[in-house]
């Protein structure tokens, strides 16, 4: 079958036959890169992955994954995935020992090998010693571990991570993107991850799909989105302000767009690093000299409002979202209940 | 890379996931305590307040003056004689308190089993019912263990109440053996198997826990009150008396009245308990399909 870790076909998803969740969508990850999903909340990313794991049929369109089809093989796909879903689903009652043994007996693995397992996943994650700890005591990050730990214990081939930071301060989010980074290189498996942190997307991911009202609108790793947009943007000033050198940095190549504004020249360009060097240099031979020069490379943000007409923090919730989202941040905060 | 799923037993997780339910209740001392004490309060609130042979047994009529004192006393013995028979004809047993306390045992079904679906309600809503569905496991058996864990709380929880019922005082029928023991464990098994088989269907399909609390409020009373456990049929009107006919919450009680209070009617016995397994099988097969079709849709 399929050579990649997930190849999607058409998947579409309508809920109540006129909510249009997730429309034909066509993409495939690739062994052993970290592919994010990133979109507003209600764009389709959670339906996408619920589909995936074949939590939701899709209306339309297949799709597999591990080389299985998720309509006609589900239980082969859910014993070669692992699932960190947006909530924090460990039982609070338990201990976090507990909680992922509970997980193991849900892919039937027998008690020694998820009894080494465990303990190999909690010394990874850290959580070692607080094995015995019930989870209600735990914090927010602590939780988040806790379920990547469990989300492992049968060594999943894909693993998918929803929302993976959802809720966290941003020190446990950075120490979270870490733990996820030691794990992928611990077991070298394939990540889907979906966010609507754009910086965790741009620090993660191999590539990046943006979704936006259920369609794919852009798909590539985040250095060629953010190329896409037009490259870098260069600004520069030269010491004699009378004279006009715009059409002279024009034809340095890889230069797209020149414009003199107040005697600063805004010069779009691609790979603005290696750039720079021979538009100095240009002006240079003709006798200029550069008084002052910057360079920015636009972030995620740059291209997510492009693509999706606007930016990632002015969006509502849902009122679904807004719940869960809530729940998982009560819970992140509180560490009690 | 993964294992083969072919040696794997289809049942596997079940217990996992209805010892996840189980541990919820036995290492929370407070829930466990206030599961066991409340039909405990019900069974001393109800059986001994509500002394129905006292109503009688305790009259002084009074009677005209110049009646002699002997004849006073047989009007009175007469009254009491009265009574009791009024009470066997009615309760079958002289002592309301035994009636009702066994009665109590199918309450203790009813409501321990009413309350599981509210778990299921939970998983959905924290994600947990997500996060099980996409593992390996079969759809049939995150039902069932709800069911099951239902079963086992509600049986361990009727045994404590029927032996705190023969610290205050029940007093066992003619027929009783030991064995009969295993006959009214036999019937609140069978109950408690349909009953939360029902609602956890009920609950797998609601999202929100008001809506849930709101059908299982609606639902707990009429089973409780159209059916023999505190009071007989044949005293009710007729429709109601038709109700509590089909409500199984009668066959339970009558099976473990006749197995624990009163002379055993074997057909009767019979009839119980072919009631109760019918009920059994059908709900909990009706249960298992809808949610295997409900949840892997």
């Amino acid at each position: 079958m399929s050579t990649g870790a997930i190849a999607v076909d058409g998947l579409t998803k309508v809920f109540n036959k006129n909510l249009v969740a997730v429309d034909h969508v066509n993409f495939s990850v690739k062994e052993g890169e970290i592919f994010g999903f990133l979109g507003p909340n209600g764009a389709g990313k959670t339906t996408t992955i619920n589909m995936l794991i074949t939590v939701l049929k899709p209306t339309e369109g297949n799709a597999t994954v591990c080389g299985c089809d998720i309509l006609k093989q589900p239980s082969e796909v859910r014993n070669c995935i692992g699932v960190v879903p947006q909530e924090y689903t460990a039982d609070e009652d338990l201990t976090g020992l507990e909680n992922i043994i509970l997980c193991a007996d849900l892919y039937g693995i027998p008690r020694e090998t998820s009894k080494k397992r465990a303990a190999e996943l909690l010394e990874l994650v850290e959580l070692t010693a607080f094995r015995d700890k019930q989870v209600a005591t735990y914090s927010g990050g602590m939780r988040r571990r806790l379920e990547l730990a469990c989300g492992l214990i049968n060594r999943p081939h894909v693993f998918f991570l929803d929302e993976p930071t959802l809720g966290l301060d941003v020190q446990t989010r950075a120490a979270t993107w870490n733990y996820i980074k030691l794990l992928k290189k611990e077991y070298g498996m394939t990540i889907f991850m979906t966010t609507h942190y754009l910086e965790e997307a741009d620090m993660l991911c191999d590539r990046v799909a943006i979704i936006d009202h259920g369609k794919i609108v852009a798909i590539g790793s985040p250095e060629e989105l953010k190329q896409r947009l037009g490259g870098d943007i260069m600004t520069l000033s030269i010491q004699d302000n009378t004279v006009d050198i715009s059409n002279l940095v024009e034809k340095v190549p890889r230069v797209k767009e020149v414009k003199k504004q107040d005697g600063i020249y805004r010069i779009k360009v691609e790979d603005g690093e290696e750039t720079a060097p021979s538009i100095i240099e240009a002006i240079r031979t003709e006798g200029h000299k550069v008084t002052r020069l910057s360079l920015t490379r636009p972030t995620l943000d740059e291209v997510y409002l492009e693509y999706t007409g606007r930016s990632i923090r002015e969006e509502e919730a849902t009122k679904e979202s807004f719940f869960s989202q809530r729940v998982a941040m009560r819970r992140a905060r509180g560490g009690q209940r | 890379m993964t294992q083969s799923n072919n040696s794997k037993n289809p049942l596997h997780g079940l217990w996992a996931l209805t010892n996840r339910e189980l541990k919820k209740w036995y290492k929370n001392p407070f829930f466990l305590f206030m599961s066991i004490i409340q039909p405990i309060i019900w069974m001393g609130l109800f059986g001994k307040a509500m002394n129905l042979g006292a109503v009688f047994t305790n009259v002084s009529p009074n009677l005209p003056a110049g009646i002699p004192q002997q004849f006073q006393d047989i009007i009175k013995q007469s009254i009491s004689d009265l009574s009791k028979q009024v009470l066997e004809d009615t309760f079958g047993t002289a002592d309301y308190f035994s009636f009702m306390s066994v009665g109590i045992l199918s309450f203790v079904v009813l409501f321990t089993t009413m309350f599981s679906g509210m778990s299921i309600v939970w998983d959905r809503r924290l994600g947990f019912l997500n996060k099980v569905l996409s593992t390996p496991v079969a759809r049939g058996s995150i039902l069932m263990s709800k069911v099951l864990s239902a079963v086992i709380r509600s049986l361990i929880q009727a045994a404590i109440v029927l032996s705190f019922a023969f610290l205050l005082g029940l007093t066992l029928g003619p027929d009783f053996t030991p064995l009969n023991l295993l006959g009214v464990f036999a019937a609140l098994f069978l109950i408690s198997l349909g009953l939360s088989s029902i609602f956890i269907l009920i609950a797998i399909r609601s999202t929100r826990w008001e809506t849930h609390m709101a059908v299982m409020n609606l639902l707990n009373l009429p089973l409780l009150f159209a059916s023999n456990a505190l009071f007989p049929i044949s005293l009710m009107p007729d429709w109601l008396q038709a109700f509590a006919k089909v409500n199984p919450v009668t066959y339970a009680t009558d099976a473990t009245r006749q197995l624990l209070l009163y002379p055993i009617n074997v057909q009767q016995l019979i009839l119980d308990f072919t009631y109760l397994g019918v009920f059994a099988v059908v709900l909990t097969t009706i249960g298992i399909l809808l949610s295997w079709r409900y949840l892997s849709k």
